[in-house]
């Protein structure tokens, strides 16, 4: 089993999802997040105040499956999620020890999706 | 005493007016008709009912002002700055009525301040004051300019906002209440005050150019020279929470500044309505004015500009509103979106110091223009009663507009500095460091304004 998560562009969102879906990958939690890399943010000004915008508005994805289901996990985000542009973000790919379903009481890879 | 008979006298014949209801009243009305209520006679019910909407509509300013002051503050003191405006709204009003009004238009002191004898409202009463809204109860003038007299000190929290103890804050409210508008008040438009039209040197000021916005825009730099800066400040300040209650407020400010100007002719004549069109023609120039700048110097049109330069339209027409007419009211507006603009932009980033609302920079500023641009742009043909401006070849005008201006300014600054190094010294005025970086929602208040959980 593996976690992945994956920070993304926020107006990616629904794309990532919808593809996700499609390859029946639906467990998903999404949170709305700020973080920074290279990407410069956008100025905002406020009565020409200019902000830099150091943190930037993303969307962070945490998303369990079973091991044959990573690499179209990591397809699907990538495909949808790709601008082209800095900033697009990442996908990480950590181990997972366990799940466990809470209303079954189920663990394993059949408590996954 | 004769002027509480008076009022005594007044209520009967106010109560006529429902008279069908009660027979009894209405004989009791007609009983004084005759005899010494010939005042009461004046009263006119569409004045009357104008000036009362007027109080109303100015109430609504604050809790505007409010909104559009605590959208533009962090997160982390949202609270403290509708706090503090709901507070001014209560304390100012209790003042009033006690003595501010008294000391405002109250029996003149050698045209300095009102003195004390209509303490706690003693002898204003229901029927016309001979001078002031003469065709309304002198109470409804009274509330009208009780109104006044909450939002001006209102104003200036925009200068020290997120970083000012409460309770000195509450203190320093009622001394500056006291001691720098009811007096200020007096001089322009207290009977026989200094600087008015009253029997003074003719300084023409509509609805408060001079008492309300360049008294408080002055305030507001005092109070940002002794407060010194927020910690971060400039670099580390966080953009305006919520825009979208920032335009909430503003459109009350807006909606509310009709009864500010309009109300000022205290009569439901065409000298309000001249003074209702000319508002909102100079409001309208002004928004579009500062959105146009920042479309040149910033390459976009902001939201916080558009609404700014709007209450720096508000803010400037207010003195001129009933002397001006269209074309000068969208001068006026034009103007004070630019200066306004200019002042805000360039001028506080190179003075460094920390207005954080731009209490002075709006108001102050606009404050400051409106009143001499009443000196250029006023026209008998509009009010007869007031005068015409240089460019109606009327110089004098002008100069008398420069002089009380410099005046108010002089005064403001002045005595406001020093309550606010006074309540400093012995209160301590500005919020700790912790406390400050905390939020004053929370050390202020222990109250938060938005939860995290439903």
């Amino acid at each position: 089993m593996k976690y992945i998560i994956a920070i993304i562009q926020p107006d990616r969102l629904d794309g990532v999802l919808e593809k996700l879906e499609e390859k029946e990958i639906h467990l998903v939690t999404v949170t709305s997040v700020l973080g920074r890399g290279r990407q410069k943010g956008v100025a905002t000004v406020y009565r020409s105040h200019k902000e830099a915008g150091s943190l930037l508005k993303k969307m962070k994805l945490e998303i369990a499956v079973n091991d044959a289901f990573v690499e179209s996990t990591v397809d699907a985000i990538i495909e949808c999620g790709r601008t082209g542009q800095i900033g697009d973000g990442k996908i990480f790919v950590l181990d997972l020890e366990e799940c466990i379903r809470i209303r079954t009481g189920e663990r394993g890879g059949v408590a996954i999706g | 005493m004769r002027g509480r008979l008076k009022t005594l006298l007044a209520i009967p014949a106010l109560l006529g007016g429902i008279g069908s209801l009660t027979g009894v009243a209405e004989e009791a009305a007609q009983a004084v008709a005759a005899a010494p209520a010939a005042a009461a006679a004046t009263l006119n019910s569409g004045d009357t009912a104008w000036l009362l909407a007027s109080a109303a509509l100015v109430m609504l300013m604050t809790p505007g002002l409010a909104f559009f002051y605590g959208g533009l503050v962090r997160r982390k003191n949202v609270l403290s700055v509708l706090m503090q405006c709901f507070m001014v709204l209560c304390l100012v009003s209790i003042q009033w009525v006690l003595v501010g009004y008294s000391l405002s238009f109250g029996p003149d002191i050698k045209g300095i301040v009102g003195d004390l004898s209509w303490f706690g409202l003693n002898g204003v009463g229901l029927e016309p004051h001979a001078v002031y809204a003469t065709t309304a109860p002198h109470q409804a003038f009274m509330a009208f300019q009780m109104m006044f007299a909450v939002i001006t000190p209102a104003l200036i929290i925009g200068a020290f906002a997120e970083r000012v103890r409460f309770v000195p804050f509450c203190v320093f409210t009622l001394l500056w209440t006291t001691i720098v508008y009811d007096p200020m008040a007096h001089w322009v438009w207290g009977d026989k005050g200094f600087l008015g039209t009253f029997g003074g040197m003719g300084a023409l000021d509509f609805a408060g150019g001079t008492v309300v916005h360049i008294n408080a825009g002055m305030a507001a730099l005092a109070a940002a020279l002794v407060l010194g800066k927020r910690v971060g400040f400039p670099e580390k300040m966080s953009p305006p929470h919520s825009l979208p209650f920032a335009v909430l407020g503003a459109g009350l400010l807006w909606f509310g500044w009709f009864g500010f100007n309009a109300g000022s002719a205290c009569a439901a004549n065409g000298l309000a309505t001249s003074a209702f069109v000319v508002t909102h023609i100079a409001t309208a120039a002004a928004g579009l004015a500062w959105a146009f700048m920042d479309w040149v110097f910033n390459g976009r049109a902001t939201v916080l500009g558009i609404i700014t330069g709007a209450v720096a339209g508000l803010v400037a027409i207010t003195p001129a509103s009933g002397f001006v007419n269209v074309l000068g009211a969208l001068a006026i507006g034009l103007g004070a979106g630019a200066i306004c603009y200019i002042s805000v932009t360039f001028v506080k980033t190179k003075l460094g110091y920390d207005d954080t609302l731009d209490a002075f920079g709006v108001h102050g500023v606009g404050g400051i223009f409106g009143a001499l641009a009443t000196g250029l742009f006023a026209t008998k043909a509009v009010n007869a009663g007031g005068a015409d401006g240089l460019f109606y070849g009327n110089p004098a005008q002008f100069w008398i507009q420069i002089k009380a201006v410099i005046i108010a300014m002089v005064y403001s600054f002045v005595v406001s500095y020093l309550l606010f190094k006074l309540v400093d010294l012995v209160m301590g005025l500005r919020a700790g460091n912790d406390e400050e970086r905390i939020g004053l929602d929370l050390t202020e208040h222990r109250e938060a304004g938005y939860t995290m959980l439903d």
